[in-house]
């Protein structure tokens, strides 16, 4: 059983992940800042609940999950929250082999962090529908594995596994999109290996 | 890997190796979040070694996950949120006539 006397010391140097948490979540500063707020309040009140010695960050993470879901979810929800296209399988990678080519000497990793500008990724991220963005920030942006995001979000783990794989490929659409939009990469790049990764 | 074409040859060049690069490909993201066992990850390793073609994917896929890690993580919290945070500690913050 924790003490809460000591609280603050063991979990408010997680709160800058919980924040950009927050912001990928709710998609706008002064939610965020409220749900990372609620997050710890809540926290603070149920310590006497945590395991000593198991994971604060993400006992954490739950809260801050199980509080969007049930508080901010449904005043954000749009129209159209299910709906995501469905993309071929390493929808970037093929359209920016061209590209990729074209960087001789620099790894994918400089090419790729040049290439994609922070507002974009984070774009790409926030636009998708919460049933995909939850387990992708959750998975990608924190760092959690498949076991601890299925008991985060209720879901099975193929289901995490399922929307992880459609969310990730409709946020590659969108950096694509994004870079297309820039003049960044031709519109047609030379489809050198189309074939290549397609189940026949 | 002797040469750049060495790869494609070997992934285009019978059944088997089309099938071990679809299979391959399939656990990408699997093999990626860590979440395989070690014996999937010796038959990945062993089948990137010589295949150039799935070697680029993984690769690529490798750097876009730092890429978006570390490009979604990196916003600059409220200065006042930690000490608005902490001030409600030891206080009946949700006003339920206890502390905490």
């Amino acid at each position: 059983m924790a003490d809460q006397a000591t609280f603050a010391d063991e979990a408010m140097q997680y709160a800058p992940q919980l924040y950009s948490g927050a912001l990928r979540m709710t998609r706008n500063r002064s939610d965020a800042e409220d749900l990372v707020q609620e997050t710890y309040l809540k926290g603070y009140r149920s310590y006497h609940t945590f395991t000593d010695g198991t994971n604060l960050r993400a006992w954490l993470f739950r809260i801050m999950t199980n509080t969007y879901i049930n508080s901010y979810r449904a005043k954000q929800r749009r129209p159209d929250e299910t709906e995501l296209g469905d993309f071929e399988d390493l929808y970037l990678y093929k359209n920016l082999g061209a590209l990729q080519d074209a960087s001789v000497g620099r790894s994918a990793e400089e090419s790729l962090m040049e290439l994609l500008p922070d507002d974009e990724v984070k774009q790409a991220l926030e636009d998708l529908p919460d049933n995909f963005r939850l387990p992708v920030i959750l998975a990608d942006v924190e760092g959690f594995a498949y076991k601890e995001i299925a008991e985060m979000l209720d879901i099975p783990i193929g289901t995490v596994m399922s929307r992880l794989h459609r969310g990730r490929k409709a946020m590659q659409k969108a950096l694509h999109d994004f870079a297309l939009e820039r003049g960044l990469v031709a519109a047609h790049p030379a489809a050198a290996d189309s074939s290549f990764g397609q189940d026949n | 890997m002797s040469d750049d074409t060495s790869g494609k040859t070997a992934a285009t060049s019978g059944e088997r190796a089309i099938s071990d690069c679809a299979q391959t490909l399939r656990e990408l993201d699997i093999f990626l979040d860590g979440e395989l066992s070690d014996h999937q990850r010796e038959a990945i390793r062993h089948h990137l070694d010589g295949c150039m073609d799935c070697l680029g994917a993984f690769d690529f896929h490798a750097e876009l996950k730092i890429v978006v890690a570390q490009k979604c993580n990196n916003d600059e919290m409220p200065p006042d949120l930690l000490g608005k945070i902490e001030r409600c500690f030891g206080t009946d913050f949700d006003g339920d006539g206890a502390i905490g």
